[in-house]
């Protein structure tokens, strides 16, 4: 293979790159503009509300008790290699809530409401219903997205909260059932583990990975390609850029929380 | 009035329109008619601003229609897209009355309903089918409730964009029928593409030939079987020999 055209295809796809960067970072300033400039849809909010809080609860319940219980055993099987089981409680908190939390929390909802946000928008562009929402003058970044961004940024973080609660929950249950811990001591040894810099960390995440979780869903559905494969492609592409972008975000996040 | 000077677009390669000119009389009725793919549906957006055009100029009532207040300006145009473009998740009065309930022209609940409703009986849709969602109506239904939403702000501007297509031929006459008669009845300002010549005879006073990216001719529809031009013949007759190339 001739190496200059290697390059050129390199140069053209990291070209490609910079050019999508650009765009959704000038579409994520548009759209977070449109939630402080009217009008506004307050029945919209409520629905996105509904659809990315409250009925994202049983799948962020259901991971997070899950992976509580999993950290304990797994923790418990790990520290009695030198000795230290009893750190069971400390562990399961400080990792539910600095990281596992979040994360998890964050990358569930960029299966469920990014890809249920980017499928629908891009339907609407589809079927022309988004240019339908211009003739009936109303913009489509105030009227779809606007609220959803909003709905994420304000629902994420308390799933994050309620999601680190479960999964300690879930890491005391199998603690206190399973490994035989006084379940006292247990709750004693959580809460005075915790500092309130690992709880402002868990929700602060949590506000970045549904901003991101949110866009990224807006994003592709308003870019959409034509026809069943275009929605296919927006919506896939919404969710494999949101779990990027919130593993990346993570990464940096924790840095910024606890190295500096 | 609308009018269209020279008006460009293309997309990547493809040179869509290459110079459209055309005038639509305040109050009249304009079909645009032309092969799939020649640009019908790129020149009606580009009158709504919807596409943006590279050059030439578009007018509406002698102004330029870039420019100015854009909701003042939409809020003039009523249009029934192809497919009707129905909000999925609002029920068919909410639809109806998208523009009577937000916006500059909100009204009370109540009362955009009544006019949703009303709006309704006019496109021959019963009361009961106001609460229903898109998805549990027919095609022709969902066509009759997209009219009912162009009209539903009683707009001076009406664009109908393929209005008959998938539809059966009664239906495609009830639908004919309700344009033109509401078209009439409001005094509006009528653009409509289509491909149905059934339609054509149905809803036009006046004909153009949209191809090659050009009006190739305009005129009145009662001129249009002798209007001795090649594509309009062609087109009218539906025959695969002509200036029209069969396979595009």
């Amino acid at each position: 293979m001739n190496p200059l055209n290697l390059l050129g295809g390199l140069g053209r796809a990291v070209l490609a790159l910079f050019a999508t960067f650009g765009k959704v970072a000038l579409f994520s300033v548009d759209a977070i503009s449109h939630i402080f400039r009217p009008p506004y849809y307050p029945r919209e909010f409520l629905v996105a509300l509904m659809n990315i809080g409250w009925l994202s609860l049983p799948v962020v319940g259901m991971t997070a008790i899950f992976t509580g219980g999993a950290l304990a055993l797994q923790i418990y099987a790990g520290g009695a290699r030198f000795n230290a089981e009893a750190v069971v409680p400390q562990i399961v908190a400080i990792g539910m809530v600095r990281e596992l939390g979040p994360v998890l929390v964050g990358l569930m909802i960029a299966a469920r409401v990014t890809s249920s946000i980017a499928a629908e928008i891009a339907t609407m562009k589809v079927t022309e219903q988004i240019d339908a929402l211009v003739t009936l003058s109303t913009h489509p970044m105030k009227y779809l997205t606007a609220p959803r961004v909003l709905a994420a940024l304000i629902t994420v973080p308390l799933l994050v909260g309620i999601g680190d609660i479960i999964g300690i929950a879930g890491g005391y249950v199998v603690a206190t059932q399973n490994l035989g811990f006084n379940p006292a001591t247990y709750l004693q040894n959580t809460v005075n583990f915790l500092e309130t810099h690992d709880i402002l960390s868990s929700l602060a995440k949590g506000a970045t990975f549904g901003l991101i979780a949110a866009l990224m869903g807006c994003y592709y559905g308003m870019n959409s390609g034509r026809g069943a494969q275009g929605v296919g492609r927006a919506t896939k592409s919404s969710v494999e850029s949101a779990a990027i972008m919130i593993l990346a975000a993570n990464f940096i996040l924790t840095g910024v929380f606890f190295s500096l | 009035m609308i009018r269209m000077e020279n008006v460009h677009k293309t997309f990547g390669d493809n040179q869509v329109l290459k110079g459209m000119s055309l005038e639509i009389p305040k109050g009249t009725s304009m079909v645009i008619i032309g092969g799939s793919g020649t640009g019908k549906s790129v020149a009606l957006k580009c009158v709504l601003g919807l596409i943006k055009h590279d050059s030439g100029m578009i007018y509406v009532d002698g102004k330029d229609a870039t420019k100015g207040d854009r909701d003042a300006f939409l809020a003039r145009f009523g249009m029934l897209f192809q497919g009707a473009a129905l909000f999925d998740s609002l029920p068919v009065w909410q639809n109806v009355a998208f523009r009577l309930l937000r916006g500059p022209l909100k009204r009370p609940r109540e009362y955009a309903r009544e006019i949703a409703i009303e709006k309704l009986r006019r496109v021959g849709l019963k009361s009961d089918v106001a609460d229903r969602f898109p998805s549990e109506l027919s095609g022709g239904m969902q066509k009759r409730v997209g009219l009912a939403r162009a009209i539903a702000a009683e707009p001076e501007i009406i664009f109908f964009d393929e209005p008959t297509t998938g539809l059966d031929p009664i239906m495609s006459g009830v639908i004919n029928d309700l344009i033109r008669e509401i078209v009439t009845e409001m005094g509006a300002t009528a653009m409509t593409i289509t491909h149905d010549m059934s339609s054509v005879r149905a809803i036009a006073d006046n004909v153009a030939m949209l191809h090659g990216g050009v009006i190739q001719w305009t005129g009145p529809v009662s001129q249009m079987d002798a209007s001795g031009d090649p594509y309009v013949e062609q087109f009218i007759s539906g025959s695969a020999e002509g200036p029209i190339e069969a396979v595009r």
